[in-house]
């Protein structure tokens, strides 16, 4: 009987911590869209939905696509490198996968701007790479790496590597290794195994890793400001510069749930994704026994 | 609107960290005057010698850009604070926004200081509701040492020759952004004709492919590595530049270049307006003024201050010896109203440009 009032007690701070940090916050945010810049900022307060009509506009719309495909091509690659980074830390003996693990993540200690900036230190014309390229007996110009579109990704994959490689780990370190023997043993390649066992059976990981790298990156605007040299307009940039720079507060508001309907739309997939990796694994265990 | 500032003397975290730690409380501080001012840009010790003088306490307190102060002060109805230090546009705004207190001339003798032309600026003649506390110019600022031809146009930015593509710099901020190519095609810089600024637009697009990053706060540093040979620059910034590596030279390009005000503004809502113009005529004061020009290397509008500079520091930072009729030939950034949202467009439009 006591049961459901202490939950609700104990969720309490949690609910209440959303509440005040989240829920109130974007209404906001969303309350803003609806109004007017006033003409030396601030806000006039008219309603409209002009703010909205605005991000469809070819040049936003350009950036919200140009920044999917950046985001994008970071997740293949930062899925690519963590599922296999997961999956050598999972096959490589249990007392070592803790410290393994404590590597893959170490970076996470430091802070995100520095660890950028770092990569400024390492890609720039006279940066290290270049020195290092001298030492060697180098003495072409140096290559042009930081300020560009590959930087950019670059910094993304480097930031959120470690998500995915924990994100693929659990199911990997979960997986039972007898489903792979009994496919090895009834005929089945290396290969097959793989693709027909082993993906399939993490592919929650796979999506939730995925999810992470893309959602945080889309609405990333430090890499793209820092490596990309301001030459890269993503779409957090375009938030950031309309609030902090052209003091348009209901058109960055708009911009902004935009954005976070993308986001929803991207975790609604994965959810998606989710279920019915689980629902194929169920169908092809009953294939099996039948 | 726009604009950065830039203008701090050591860049101690990016621009966007400290734009990230925007809050838009006003501070609860228990000095009799709040002060907000560009880090770096008076003397740390100013507080305490205003104190010793006057018996007033002041806290300042920073801001990284016009934008997060106004963002500030626009929210809050200008409460909380008594002195801000804001870009000419900015204190505009803050006049036409009513949030200003009228500068009662009275009350700041040390107005006698400033250079008369510094008294009949466009934005705000005879100085009813600001006082400039440094001007300055934005141009070029190169490696002469690295650069077979030493530059005299905009367009040698804007069209930069094959030695140096890919390593220059324009400023970020969308007014000076704008302004290169505004100058350049021989326009005001607050032009806002929709055929003209296109042509701008097209200009920067262009310029834009033979760039190698737009920089608002480091581009000094790249000039000193070597990493870029010209940039688009403030003239003080330039001067940090110049103080780490003698072969970094400014010039102004011959189609010239905006005069840019930073300036000293009352708040209306400010509780104690005449601690507020005391301590304006206390920046005014020809030792401290002269402190500001050779601790922060920005040009002051004031007369006994600027002639009481040594030889050898104008020596050094030849642009800080400009004369003042040369300087207030060029065309102030003025507050564009309305036509501020298609400026900020046609930047977006230049920097998403592929």
């Amino acid at each position: 009987m006591t049961r459901p009032s202490r939950s609700s007690l104990l969720m309490a701070p949690a609910l209440a911590w959303l509440a005040a940090l989240m829920v109130v916050p974007c209404a906001l945010v969303l309350a803003l869209a609806f109004f007017r810049r006033g003409i030396y900022g601030g806000i006039e307060y008219t309603f409209t939905l002009e703010n909205f009509g605005l991000v469809f506009d070819p040049l936003y719309a350009g950036i919200f696509l140009n920044s999917a495909r950046i985001a994008g091509t970071a997740t293949l690659i930062a899925v690519v490198i963590g599922y296999a980074a997961a999956y050598a830390i999972a096959a490589a003996p249990r007392r070592w996968q803790p410290v393994f693990l404590f590597f893959a993540v170490l970076p996470f200690w430091s802070n995100y701007l520095i660890r950028t900036y770092a990569w400024i230190v390492l890609l720039n014309r006279e940066g290290l790479i270049t020195q290092l390229l001298r030492w060697f007996g180098y003495t072409g110009e140096p290559p042009s790496m930081l300020y560009t579109e590959g930087a950019v990704i670059a910094g993304l994959v480097y930031n959120y590597l470690p998500f995915v490689i924990l994100a693929c780990y659990a199911p990997l370190s979960r997986l039972n290794p007898e489903l792979a023997e009994a496919s090895r043993d009834l005929g089945a390649s290396a290969a097959t195994t793989f693709r027909r066992v082993i993906l399939p059976l993490t592919v929650p990981g796979i999506a939730a890793g995925a999810v992470f790298v893309f959602v945080l990156s889309i609405g990333n605007f430090v890499t793209p400001a820092l490596l990309g040299g301001g030459r890269f307009q993503m779409i957090g940039n375009l938030v950031y510069d309309q609030f902090l720079t052209a003091n348009d507060w209901p058109f960055g508001a708009a911009l902004a749930m935009a954005l976070i309907a993308i986001m929803l739309l991207v975790l609604m997939a994965q959810a998606l994704a989710a279920n019915r990796a689980s629902g194929h694994v169920t169908q092809a265990g009953g294939g099996t026994d039948g | 609107m726009t604009a950065t500032s830039l203008r701090r003397r050591a860049l101690k975290t990016s621009s966007i960290a400290l734009g990230l730690a925007l809050a838009l409380s006003a501070p609860a501080l228990a000095a009799d005057l709040v002060i907000s001012n560009w880090d770096g840009y008076m003397a740390p010790d100013a507080m305490a010698a205003f104190k010793t003088a006057t018996g007033v306490s002041g806290e300042v307190v920073v801001h990284a850009t016009n934008e997060e102060i106004m963002g500030k002060l626009i929210a809050a109805g200008g409460k909380g604070y008594d002195v801000v230090f804001v870009s000419s546009p900015f204190a505009e705004v803050l006049n036409k926004l009513g949030l200003t207190e009228p500068i009662d001339h009275t009350k700041i003798p040390n107005l006698a200081n400033l250079y008369p032309e510094a008294t009949k600026l466009p934005h705000d003649v005879g100085n009813a509701f600001s006082v400039p506390y440094t001007w300055g110019t934005t141009g070029l600022c190169y490696r002469s040492d690295l650069m077979k031809v030493a530059p005299t146009s905009w367009s040698d930015l804007l069209a930069p020759s094959d030695e140096l593509k890919g390593k220059t710099t324009m400023l970020a901020t969308d007014r000076w952004l704008l302004a290169a190519g505004q100058l350049d095609k021989g326009y005001s810089v607050n032009e806002t004709d929709p055929a003209k600024m296109a042509e701008v637009k097209d200009l920067l697009i262009s310029a834009k492919k033979t760039l190698l990053a737009y920089d608002d706060t480091t581009f000094y540093s790249k000039l000193v590595s070597g990493e870029a040979l010209m940039v688009q620059a403030w003239d003080g910034w330039c001067n940090y530049g110049i103080a780490e590596k003698p072969e970094i030279k400014y010039v102004i390009p011959k189609e010239g270049s905006d005069l840019w005000v930073d300036t000293m503004v009352v708040m209306k809502a400010s509780a104690n307006k005449d601690a507020a113009f005391q301590f304006i005529n206390f920046m005014l004061d020809a030792k401290n003024h002269a402190w500001a020009a050779q601790n922060i290397d920005y040009k002051v509008p004031n007369k006994p201050a600027m002639e009481s500079l040594p030889a050898d520091f104008l020596a050094k930072f030849p642009n800080m010896a400009m004369p003042v009729a040369d300087l207030v030939k060029f065309e102030q950034l003025r507050d564009v109203g309305d036509a501020q949202r298609d400026y900020s467009k046609i930047v977006s439009e230049i920097k998403a440009a592929q």
